[in-house]
């Protein structure tokens, strides 16, 4: 089977982000008052052909891991679904 | 004569710089291709500055799977001295050979302009031709050059003596001012100022040589 992953990387808490800070800065400017905790990151879509959701999962988390993301300042979130 | 081994990763830009000032010091620069899979033969490598591979997905991130990097990472084991410049600093903490990571720095700003660093240790291959407190003037050049890594790292990098050189005036958020770091065994230095562009005072300084000729001299014991 095919499946759709979907992998979300982003900076780890406490890890400064000058990307989001500097989006939350300008947010007042556009009428959007009280928004707080912005965060940056970065989205990765890609198809894996697996037997079960879990192996795909598997794939996808290890990819995140090795190359998507560095660990020391990122971590990331792996999401799967069965490819339309 | 010690022979040096320049890296080229697709998008090195600093190359000819670097081997320009290892000649300059006295060694004998040859350009090595990121395909290598041995570099045994030099006396040392550096990683220059650049755009490896695009600086795709993160500076570093690709480079740090191009063959030549398990080379460098069996000669760092041997005890062998590596120097990364600017990139070369970003591709050896994505390998894993140095500790923290280098990300955007703060403000984001693309920063291109002389800095001022601080020798911290003389225990390193880049700094034992220098003094602790020396003050040495070498440019920076570079988008993510912020010095960053977690508190217990941070701890054993103090304990272990690893922080080699500070900005006098952090320029990008480092955290604690860093400007150049070491491994445990000071073989391996990555700096994000470019010593080879201080090697003339005719250029404005010429403090690179400072540490080009003690990298290059090949007297720093192995541990």
């Amino acid at each position: 089977m095919t499946f759709s992953i979907f992998v979300e990387v982003s900076l780890r808490p406490g890890i400064a982000d000058p990307e989001g800070a500097t989006i939350e800065r300008a947010l007042p400017a556009l009428g959007f008052t009280g928004v707080n905790g912005v965060r940056s990151g970065k989205a990765f879509r890609f198809e894996v052909s697996a037997q079960t959701a879990e192996e795909a999962h598997a794939v996808g988390q290890s990819i995140a891991d090795r190359l998507l993301s560095n660990p020391v300042i990122e971590q990331s979130i792996v999401r799967v679904e069965v490819a339309a | 004569m010690t022979r040096v081994g320049v890296v080229v990763f697709p998008g090195s830009n600093c190359e000819y710089d670097a081997a320009a000032a290892v000649d300059a010091v006295g060694a004998h620069s040859e350009m090595v291709w990121h395909t290598a899979t041995d570099v045994s033969g030099f006396d040392a490598i550096i990683l220059p500055g650049g755009f490896a591979h695009g600086d795709y997905l993160r500076p570093g991130a690709l480079a740090r799977f191009s063959p030549v990097m398990e080379a460098v990472r069996d000669f760092a084991d041997s005890g062998g001295p590596v120097l990364g410049i600017c990139n070369g600093f970003q591709v050896l903490t994505e390998a894993g050979l140095l500790p923290g990571a280098l990300q955007k720095n703060r403000g984001l700003t693309f920063l291109c302009q002389p800095s001022r660093v601080r020798v911290v240790t003389t225990d390193s291959v880049l700094t034992h031709q220098s003094f602790v407190g020396q003050e040495l003037s070498i440019p920076i050049n570079h988008f993510s050059g912020s010095y960053t890594c977690d508190d217990l790292t941070y701890q054993s990098m103090v304990e272990k003596d690893q922080i080699v050189l500070r900005y006098v005036e952090n320029p990008n958020g480092s955290r604690d001012d860093i400007a150049g770091v070491c491994n445990e065994n000071k073989n391996v230095v990555g700096l994000m100022p470019h010593p080879e562009r201080s090697m003339s005072e005719l250029l404005g300084s010429a403090d690179g040589k400072i540490l080009l000729s003690g990298f290059v001299a090949g007297t720093f014991a192995r541990h």
